[in-house]
């Protein structure tokens, strides 16, 4: 008796906890869906709000999809929207962002990898304590810098310029490009420097033609993280610009809070879709290197 | 004169990067701790008078109020976020089928502005025609949810936003966190019939102690920072009810030309950020070091 009920109760258990483990599964598969809602529930709503109009806005429910899909709203942010007294929608503020975004990326990722090529390769006496200074820049509240570059910048006659924009993002930018690319060219090895030396190759020459065919990945990296910082800066944005060259993420702040009119609900989320879609697209397209720059920049500086 | 040149290369490339730096950097630090203890009103003087500035800062209600909400958005904040990117990291680490595209989407509102992540809550909580209305049109007709223009509750507004923003990095954090714990260690309690909960508990989650610390001092720091999400989303009001430190700077410096009480605040906001983050980094540089 006793020996038939004893493998009998195992198979009983073995296939309870069988049906257990797929019910877990599906718990674990549920929660996990459910967590995805919730953070695409936002762009959800950025997305079918904007398609609708003022009308079904108010009228109908914040999560329904749009009875009639329009663009017109996606039409009045980029040309249209008002700012304050201008009403020319993001457009000339999108390229503000461009024509800051691109020279100051380009500027800080150069020195960064000329900067961390130095401190890497070319160890002299101190270049620690310079890159651990460097790298301290990394973690100051900007507020600390604001009140004296205002006046820096009035000086030398770049205040509210986009030229003195690009100049404040390349030096608050110069720690991080340069952790990064310092974190990379310590990885190889010093014998390859001495080597080229030996064969009479100088400073440059082994910087242009060894190093740098070396660092595309973290070229990358740095590109994109320059890239997300500079084009979602508001501090300095607001605080270093005048009416004509605001970047974009000033100024949809400008056509949300925007008093003048009926507020249209339509147009701002229209606007934050399209001040967000460059970083957006960068994250879609190279995730993987966006990942890599979030975790470098805060791990390890 | 060339030789010379090439010996000296490094230096030379480096310099102006580092001569930047100490300008830029540690002069204006300087510059801002000097005008915090002057008299500076609109303009700033230099005649030193003592810490006047920090008494007048102190006594304020709006820097209290300020400081209050540091507390409690930090709090909730950091808190929350581990938590949640916590329990992500560990869900996602149950070998799932579609862990890259799921990880995509967990993590995607980092690559967004604060300004419109801002933008987004802002009319999501809505109280005539966000979340408010939408239940209410479910049938619960008495449901209130007017939090954006409370001024009680307006800070968990900032709360839940930020949050929405950061807890996918924090998972990631995680995530890479858990992955690298020796396999060897887990196959081994596995084998000894361990239920997988005790080895999350007893081995995992204590092995990851420094990703703890790690994500604790990004997302204080993050906290410390936070300036456009309030901005985007209340402005700082109703009222003064979510100031933080750096609105209360900014509005010193921008709007009520106060340069004073701009550079005591600032000052303020960095030794909090130095507390955290120098016992931090001095033991990353010398663990690299040993």
């Amino acid at each position: 008796m006793t020996d038939l009920s004893m493998p009998q109760s195992q198979t009983q258990t073995r296939s309870q906890s069988a049906v257990g483990k797929i019910a877990l599964r599906w718990l674990l598969y549920v929660l996990l869906g459910l967590f995805a809602l919730y953070y695409l529930m936002p762009l959800f709503v950025m997305l079918t709000t904007s398609l609708k109009s003022l009308e079904e806005i108010r009228t109908g429910s914040l999560i329904s999809l749009p009875r009639e899909v329009s663009f017109d709203a996606w039409k009045t942010a980029w040309s249209g929207a008002c700012t304050g007294i201008q009403c020319e929608g993001l457009r000339p503020y999108f390229w503000n962002s461009v024509l800051i975004a691109v020279p100051a990326v380009a500027i800080s990722t150069l020195l960064g990898a000329l900067n961390g090529y130095v401190v890497a390769q070319w160890r002299f006496k101190g270049a620690n304590i310079i890159f651990s200074l460097m790298l301290f820049g990394c973690f100051i509240p900007f507020q600390v810098v604001l009140l004296p570059m205002a006046r820096l910048l009035g000086m030398m006659g770049i205040a509210g310029t986009i030229p003195g924009l690009i100049f404040v993002h390349v030096i608050y930018g110069l720690g991080f490009t340069t952790l990064f690319f310092r974190n990379y060219y310590v990885t190889i090895p010093s014998e390859l420097t001495k080597a080229a030396r030996v064969d009479g190759a100088g400073f440059l020459r082994i910087f242009w033609s060894i190093f740098l065919p070396l660092s595309l990945p973290i070229i990358v990296v740095t590109v994109i993280w320059q890239f997300t910082q500079i084009w979602n800066d508001f501090l300095f944005g607001v605080s270093f610009s005048q009416a004509g060259t605001q970047p974009v993420t000033v100024a949809l702040n400008n056509i949300v809070n925007s008093t003048t009119g009926v507020k249209e609900y339509n147009v701002d989320m229209a606007a934050a879709i399209i001040a967000g879609l460059p970083t957006l697209l960068v994250y879609v397209v190279a995730g993987k290197y966006f990942i890599r720059g979030l975790t470098a920049g805060s791990v390890k500086g | 004169m060339s030789e010379w040149l090439e010996n000296h290369l490094p230096k030379v490339v480096l310099a102006p990067s580092f001569i930047a730096v100490l300008i830029f950097v540690y002069g204006f630090i300087g510059w801002t701790a000097w005008v915090s203890l002057t008299r500076s009103k609109l303009l700033p003087k230099y005649e030193i008078k003592g810490f006047i500035q920090y008494e007048r800062l102190f006594d304020s209600p709006r820097w209290d109020t300020a400081i209050n909400n540091l507390y409690i958005f930090g709090a909730l904040f950091i808190i929350i976020a581990m938590v949640l990117g916590l329990l992500l990291a560990i869900l996602l680490d149950q070998k799932i089928r579609v862990e890259g595209a799921i990880r995509t989407i967990y993590l995607y509102p980092m690559a967004l502005s604060m300004i419109v992540t801002g933008t987004a809550w802002k009319w999501i909580l809505n109280p005539g025609l966000g979340i408010e209305s939408m239940v209410q049109g479910w049938g619960f007709t008495n449901f209130e949810f007017d939090w954006l223009v409370n001024p009680d509750y307006a800070i968990y507004t900032i709360v839940m936003a930020a949050i929405w923003q950061s807890s996918g990095f924090v998972m990631a954090l995680f995530l890479a966190g858990l992955r690298s714990v020796d396999g060897e260690i887990i196959k081994a309690a596995q084998v000894d019939g361990i239920p997988t909960w005790r080895i999350y508990t007893a081995i995992i989650i204590p092995s990851m102690a420094p990703i703890f610390l790690s994500a604790f001092i990004v997302l204080a720091h993050l906290a410390i920072k936070s300036f456009d999400l309030v901005i985007a989303l209340t402005g700082g009001g109703p009222g003064y009810a979510t100031d933080l430190p750096a609105t209360y700077m900014y509005a010193m410096a921008f709007s009520r030309g106060d340069i004073g009480q701009a550079a005591s605040s600032a000052m303020i906001m960095m030794l909090v950020v130095f507390a955290i983050v120098v016992p931090y980094l001095y033991s990353e540089l010398r663990a690299k070091n040993d």
